[in-house]
């Protein structure tokens, strides 16, 4: 980290160029030196070649189609490999232990690593080089970034050791045509969603009237973002979990009589991909999920309510209203002798083209508010306003659903057997109860050491 | 026509070429080994002890490692889930040998008929087996989906109403094991029917001339004589089944809960979600020993079964 900050040779010369190109007398000469200062020199690192570490999804395929443009501006080649997500997990977390990981940058799901990240000391913070001029571009614009995006990726320390690039914010995708048919309006709170759910339920018709995970470990998210509608997330600020109180017995009710009273049958194996069909085939009313599954909903190939989905944001709950936040950063290997130009690949592939790109593509919602602005891009796209107003709304109430601990894996493991417990009947007090019990002694573990 | 004469010298007598009870053991010898050895001692031996000694551990990958000595063992005998999925690894490994066993028996006396086109249907029937695991459980993943799979479409044909297949609790495991025969009943088959083919005719000659009817010919001769073949199928199914674990893991990753999680699947969770190395060695020590305790018992019934000379 310490090099970047150190002045080179070549920097101070730049920087008395342009202290020469400020003064009174200009010699053609300097002149010269001073336009080219006035653009920023990608050029600086050329010649050195950098490893990367992705996710396989959508967004990666948009950051390896933009290598080759990349590497004509800075000169800097790029070796990225994208790897399923379950397995990028585990190869971050071996490679990071080892103390000397292959890649220079990687990406993360924030949801799941960033404790483990910081705990880890995985990344270099970003802080520094983002103020740095000779290693920013002017056009970089950090500001451009959501301030909730920023604070999700910021760590307890303050450092920010990965930039967010995508954030997926929870809301309620819903059939509108039906809530026509049945009269029914769109829920204004969690409650009534319930209610709502009941009326839209008819099995006989093959339509459940609500549906979301029930698969373990994928089901947490699903309660987690019911929980914020009390104010509360599972764990306290000072990582304590908040897990077995009124307020988690209240959203684990809900939970249940959402999924076992009104969800489909077999819903208690469903991760967003069985939701997503369920959905999709136009047998279930609403669905509660990620905004970046979208996607296929609208394709008229493997959708049939194709302009018939409704994007409302999630209702609010008895005492808050929050939208669940997830979302993925981008960071540089602590031990990178490439710090500098892994820095300027991460602001090449977060730019606002690159941002819009990933908002034009479907591949999921941008980081960066500018790419909400592009009007062109919003009246082109085939999810319509309500789905961009969706967006932007859920942005202005985003917060993070799931623990910022370490063992966020563990933890969606055993409170996940919980819920799936409850959709099958059992008591959600004493599901809670008993899966708080056992992973409590994991998360006091977990920061020990 | 040429004849070679060797010389003398090169021709060992009978009393030249050592007894097997009296070869030669000279430590000039063990040189020869030395490769043999070294390959077994790093792959088979090292990781083994490393196993051992890392299940003395308490060791969460990115954390310290402390010794604990048999504290990972202690705490596995009173997990409630290692040692329900010791259950579901039990019921799900005998469900998945003895159904393929019986079945693909059935299929190789079937085969082993003359029978019109016996070729191309064996050659059908087969199929099933050269598929990709993770192929064949995604596929079947489709066809479970309750409300848009086409196994409660094709149910509602015959007035069946759907079932919840893989997405409860009570038939998950069933399920599974529909997958794994329908997978694995041909390899049986094939087994079984290659023994089929060797067979003698002369017993069932004289059986017939005795007046045996079919059954008391299969009964009586053909099972008898098929059996060593059919214990070889027994020995790999046994070893399939227990160390299934991609089918699982695609289809249900244990759920719905912890309904299907066997231990290979609360394996994988120790040490590839949970990065508990530790106590992920010790499940591995304990389900090393639960195999070769079940491979000796296979072993001596294997040998038991054998012809007698």
């Amino acid at each position: 980290m310490t090099e970047i900050l150190k002045p080179t040779r070549r920097g101070l010369l730049r920087g008395a160029a342009a202290l020469g190109a400020t003064g009174a007398i200009a010699s053609p000469l300097v002149l010269r030196e001073a336009r080219a200062q006035a653009g920023f020199n990608w050029k600086r690192f050329s010649g050195q070649s950098i490893d990367v570490l992705l996710v396989k999804n959508p967004r990666s395929d948009l950051f390896q189609a933009a290598e080759k443009e990349f590497t004509e501006l800075t000169g800097i080649k790029v070796s990225s490999e994208q790897v399923p997500e379950q397995q990028q997990r585990q190869k971050a977390v071996i490679e990071f232990a080892s103390g000397k990981p292959s890649f220079d940058v990687s990406a993360i799901s924030l949801h799941v690593q960033k404790r483990m990240a910081a705990k880890g000391k995985w990344f270099a913070d970003l802080s520094p080089m983002i103020k740095d001029a000779s290693l920013t571009s002017p056009d970089f614009n950090f500001e451009d970034f959501g301030a909730g995006a920023v604070a999700y990726a910021r760590q307890a320390d303050g450092a920010l050791d990965t930039l967010p690039y995508f954030v997926d914010y929870w809301m309620v995708y819903y059939n509108k045509e039906l809530f026509d048919a049945k009269g029914v309006a769109f829920p204004k709170t969690m409650d009534e969603m319930a209610v709502a759910a009941a009326k839209l339920h008819d099995p006989a018709k093959g339509v459940a009237g609500f549906v979301s995970r029930g698969l373990k470990n994928a089901n947490v998210p699903v309660w987690a973002c019911l929980l914020l509608g009390q104010g509360v997330e599972t764990t306290s600020a000072d990582g304590k979990l908040q897990t077995a109180g009124p307020e988690a017995i209240w959203a684990g009710e809900l939970y249940k009589k959402l999924n076992k009273d009104t969800g489909p049958a077999g819903a208690v194996g469903f991760n967003w991909n069985e939701c997503q069909t369920t959905f999709m085939q136009g047998r279930a009313a609403m669905w509660l999920d990620g905004i970046g599954f979208a996607t296929p909903l609208e394709d008229p190939t493997k959708s049939r309510i194709v302009g018939k989905v409704g994007y409302g944001v999630t209702p609010p709950g008895p005492k808050a209203h929050h939208a669940g936040m997830f979302g993925d950063g981008i960071g540089i290997s602590r031990g990178s002798q490439k710090k500098e130009a892994a820095w300027l690949y991460i602001q090449f592939i977060t730019n606002r083209a690159q941002q819009l790109a990933m908002l034009k593509a479907g591949a999921g919602a941008p980081a960066r508010s500018s790419a909400y602005l592009d009007k062109e891009t919003i009246e082109k796209s085939k999810f319509g306003k309500q789905y961009f107003d969706c967006l932007l709304n859920s942005a202005k109430i985003a917060r993070a659903a799931l623990p910022q601990i370490v063992p966020v894996t563990e933890f969606r493991d055993v409170f996940g057997v919980a819920l799936t417990n409850m959709i099958g009947g059992a008591d959600v007090a004493a599901e809670l109860k008993k899966a708080t019990e056992a992973f409590a002694p994991v998360l006091v573990k977990s920061e020990q050491g | 026509m040429t004849s070679t004469t060797l010389p003398a010298s090169s021709l060992a007598s009978p009393a030249q070429i050592p007894a097997a009870d009296s070869q030669d053991f000279t430590p000039r010898y063990w040189l020869f080994s030395l490769p043999a050895v070294l390959i077994v001692a790093s792959v088979i031996v090292f990781p083994w002890l490393f196993t051992l000694y890392m299940s003395t551990q308490d060791w969460k990958i990115g954390g310290g490692q402390e010794f604990v000595g048999l504290q990972n063992f202690v705490e596995l005998a009173r997990d409630p889930r290692f040692i329900e999925s010791m259950g579901h690894t039990f019921y799900y490994t005998v469900l998945a040998v003895v159904l393929p066993i019986l079945f693909g028996t059935a299929a190789a006396l079937v085969f082993h008929r003359e029978f019109p086109f016996r070729g191309l249907l064996r050659t059908i029937f087969v199929m099933p087996m050269m598929a990709t695991p993770v192929a064949v459980a995604l596929v079947w993943t489709m066809m479970f989906h309750p409300q848009l799979g086409v196994l409660n479409y094709l149910l509602s044909l015959i007035g069946i109403g759907p079932q919840a297949w893989v997405y409860s609790p009570n038939t998950v495991i069933p399920t599974l094991i529909l997958v794994e025969v329908w997978h694995w009943t041909p390899l049986v088959m094939l087994i079984v029917l290659g023994g089929l083919a060797g067979l003698p005719k002369e017993p069932y000659e004289s059986a017939l001339i005795d007046g045996a009817n079919a059954w008391h010919m299969f009964r009586h001769i053909t099972l008898p004589l098929v059996w060593p073949f059919i214990m070889v199928a027994i020995v790999i199914r046994t070893i399939d089944a227990l160390k299934a674990f991609d089918t699982i893991f695609v289809i249900t990753q244990g759920g719905p809960g912890t309904s299907s999680e066997t231990l290979n699947i609360f394996l994988y969770l120790q040490a590839f979600q949970f990065y508990k190395i530790g106590y992920a060695s010790a499940v591995v020590v304990i389900f090393f020993v639960i195999i070769i305790m079940l491979s000796l018992l296979l072993l001596y019934a294997r040998q038991k079964s054998k012809w007698n000379a």
